[in-house]
């Protein structure tokens, strides 16, 4: 049943800069720095969200995924590969059984602007080509005309279709305006049955930021105090750097704590990143910081 | 009681490696001697004591104890400055007032790292708040050295004369900063105290004073404990006292003055009270509740050390505020990542844990944030005490220290009455997202400062100061200037 979105708590957004501004002064050295990096590394979801994405170009990345560089010792792959609906058989294919998992955009991506019987077919169609995570976006217009029963039924209906596929709801909280805004998707997506909730497409700016993750932190904190049970967090879409990305583990280390320190709760929805993290690594094993060109751009 | 173990559910994992700032590019001598007329001057008693790092109590340097005698060198060399300073234009006054404040600003680093080192407060605080809110001081008083016309349109400031000026442990810089800044740029002449723990960073400045070539004699800073400072208030040729520290102290020094021309500022204690309405927006209030009474260990005057929170919402900010004081990290000063430092001394240490005695034994239920503390130096955790009224002892007096006294309420008429139901009046907070009710409680709240969705915010332009017992006068602002002149 849609949750009650009148007394959801309300957010600051001074106070919540401050918090963020706190997270980001954190100074992070020597080991804690390198467990940082490669929890970072194990939790990306390599993207290719593009026009031109062809077979090629989508086994080459999932190579990437399997191999993020073979020279370093000890570092884990990626989570997933994440690709349009028409690209999942060639992943799955890629893949084959590394462990690493194929997460599709579904449901008129980014827009969302179709109809639900359209959107159905589009999940149906990346969990039959063998999608393992599916990622849908939210109606952003009906969200915002203030249709919430819309919106919820919609993610009810996707999930649905989902089977055993995880879903990861995108709220594209770059349309939403309002930190109060993206607690109360946050809210209708988590109790309509998102696995994980996501923040952006990638495709509208700005994408994640650091309040918005917060606030999303903030609704799946509550959702475990209250039930019990454990959501998952997606930032996508502007977390490039390696220094970006620890200042979201920290976030993630002071909000929500050990239990959510690992991919099965957490993904960066990324794809430079994962060279910028690899320039790290070797620079820590190496003590020189190499040129670009010698990480492999996939 | 709620157990640990539910305050454990969001417990962090990831534990971050020490990040110490480096001490290597600091310069801090054995041995300090007083700043009387442009020089370092050997105490005329040859007494010197130790100055400790609180966070393992070993010595730093050794400090001059003036006596008397030094004080009445200090103040000699101040009336003799006088007569000069007095009469300099404001614009050339003003020019050494930024030169201070850039020569702060320059050293900013050095000075962070011995504010941190002699007083034990996170070196995010020194760094982030009290030096560069120390230079933003010098630099706004030194624009208006030379426009007091305009500050006081027709009526012709002038300077009272030979300031004492003693200041406290909590904030040592920019303590000297509030006090020397508009005292210079209305053109009086200074003997300045600094606290008997924290001297450091204040003769630090006495070095960048000399720098600046500040004629001799304008700025003396002499060091002691508080006889050295009743010799500054009582020393006949003192024109004003300015002083922030303990209302006892203060009670003592109105006293001490009483009928003689001496003018006077006081910046004493507080019972800041938090008040927290079920419209708040929670999450970023529990942040507001840790900042107003966790800030610098809560060794300050205006810390939101009373919590009142509504009763309809009282369980969710308890619940959330405990979890919350399981995250912060507390340990070396200066260390990047630490929220709460050292006690600033054995003896602040004893009366805070005897305060916290005291509440235990008036039966209010104590919660303390399960971290660990260094064995070596002055620490105390984090500190709630709930269940409590305004009939405890813990809830009236000034305890100076991490522990906060939570209450909760019903109206907004009960939370008015309690708030102000303290002989202090230094500060309060309001968190609702209602504007109408912010306005209508910084109305009522009988506190020098009010803030409203937000705690422990400072500026310098902005005036500073309390309402009954909590003192008198302003610090900051144009507010800040009037203390120090004096109209024909």
């Amino acid at each position: 049943m849609i949750p009650n979105l009148d007394n959801l708590p309300v957010y600051d957004t001074a106070g919540v800069n401050e918090r963020i501004a706190r997270f980001c002064s954190r100074s992070i050295k020597s080991n804690s720095k390198l467990e940082g990096l490669r929890l970072a590394l194990s939790m990306v979801d390599l993207t290719t969200l593009e026009g031109k994405d062809t077979t090629g170009k989508v086994q080459q990345i999932c190579y990437k995924a399997m191999h993020p560089h073979d020279t370093l010792k000890n570092i884990p792959t990626v989570a997933a590969v994440c690709v349009y609906p028409a690209q999942v058989a060639n992943a799955v294919k890629a893949l084959k059984d590394s462990g690493i998992q194929v997460a599709s955009v579904a449901t008129a991506f980014p827009s969302g602007q179709s109809s639900l019987e359209v959107k159905l077919l589009d999940t149906k169609f990346a969990v039959d080509q063998g999608a393992n995570e599916i990622d849908m976006v939210i109606s952003r217009g009906q969200f915002l005309a203030g249709n919430y029963q819309y919106v919820f039924d919609e993610i009810v209906a996707v999930k649905k279709v989902c089977g055993q596929a995880h879903l990861k709801v995108i709220l594209e909280t770059g349309e939403l305006d309002t930190l109060d805004n993206v607690r109360k998707a946050s809210e209708l997506a988590i109790y309509a049955g998102a696995d994980f909730i996501k923040t952006s497409t990638g495709k509208i700016q700005p994408a994640a930021t650091m309040q918005v993750t917060y606030v999303m932190l903030d609704a799946i904190k509550d959702y475990y105090i209250k039930t019990g049970k454990m959501i998952g967090m997606k930032p996508a879409g502007g977390i490039s750097t390696s220094k970006i990305a620890l200042q979201y583990l920290v976030m993630l280390n002071e909000v929500l704590g050990e239990k959510w320190m690992n991919k099965n709760y957490f993904r960066f929805g990324a794809s430079s990143l994962v060279n910028d993290i690899l320039m790290q690594l070797v620079k820590a094993e190496t003590g020189i910081y190499q040129s670009s060109n010698y990480f492999s751009k996939d | 009681m709620q157990k640990k173990s539910e305050n454990k559910m969001f417990k962090a994992s990831w534990a971050y490696d020490e990040a110490p700032e480096s001490t290597n590019h600091i310069q801090l001598k054995n041995k300090y001697d007083l700043y009387i007329d442009g020089k370092f001057t050997k105490p005329v008693k040859g007494q010197y004591f130790d100055t400790i790092d609180p966070s393992t109590n070993e010595k730093i340097a050794s400090v001059a104890e003036a006596t008397s005698e030094d004080i009445d060198k200090a103040v000699e060399a101040a009336k003799k400055a006088f007569v000069g300073w007095s009469k300099l234009s404001g614009k050339e006054r003003g020019k050494y007032i930024f030169r201070i404040a850039r020569l702060i600003q320059e050293r900013a680093r050095e000075f962070a790292v011995i504010e941190s080192l002699d007083g034990g407060k996170p070196i995010r605080e020194s760094r982030d708040i009290d030096i560069p809110l120390a230079a933003n001081h010098f630099f706004y008083y030194a624009g208006w050295a030379d426009k007091l016309t305009y500050a006081f349109p027709n009526r012709s400031p002038k300077p009272i004369g030979v300031v004492g000026q003693i200041i406290p442990w909590n904030f040592p810089l920019l303590m000297a900063a509030w006090k020397l800044a508009p005292a210079l740029a209305t053109g009086n002449t200074i003997v300045l105290k600094p606290a008997e723990t924290t001297p450091l960073t204040a003769l630090k400045l006495a070095e960048i004073i000399q720098e600046s070539g500040l004629p001799k004699g304008v700025v003396n800073i002499v060091t002691g404990a508080g006889e050295t400072g009743a010799a500054i208030v009582n020393h006949p040729n003192i024109d004003k006292i300015a002083f922030t520290g303990s209302t006892n102290v203060g009670k003592y020094i109105q006293k001490a003055i009483a009928g003689t021309h001496k003018k006077l500022t006081l910046e004493l204690g507080g019972k800041g009270a938090n008040i927290i309405f079920d419209d708040a927006a929670i999450d970023q209030a529990v942040e507001g509740i840790i900042n107003a009474i966790f800030f610098n260990q809560g060794h300050v005057c205006c810390a939101g050390s009373r919590l009142f929170v509504q009763e309809s919402v009282a369980k969710l900010v308890i619940d959330k505020l405990k979890n919350r004081m399981e995250t912060l990290i507390v340990g070396n000063p200066l260390d990047k990542n630490t929220d709460i430092g050292a006690i600033n001394s054995k003896k602040q240490l004893q009366t805070i844990e005897n305060y916290i005695k005291i509440g235990l034994n008036e039966g209010g239920e104590i919660y303390q944030a399960d971290c660990k503390l260094p064995i070596k130096g002055n620490w105390c955790a984090p500190t709630l005490f709930l269940n409590v009224s305004q009939s405890h002892r813990i809830v009236q007096e000034e305890i100076f220290g991490p522990v906060l006294a939570i209450q909760t309420f019903r109206t907004i008429d009960e939370v008015i009455e309690k708030a102000n139901n303290t002989p202090y009046g230094l500060s309060a907070g309001v968190w609702t997202q209602n504007g109408a009710k912010i306005f209508h409680l910084t109305q009522k709240l009988k506190a020098g400062v009010v803030w409203a969705n937000t705690f422990n915010k400072f500026d310098a332009t902005s005036p500073f100061g309390g309402t009954k017992e909590s003192g008198f006068g302003r610090e900051g602002g144009l507010h800040g200037l009037k203390p120090y002149v004096k109209f024909d």
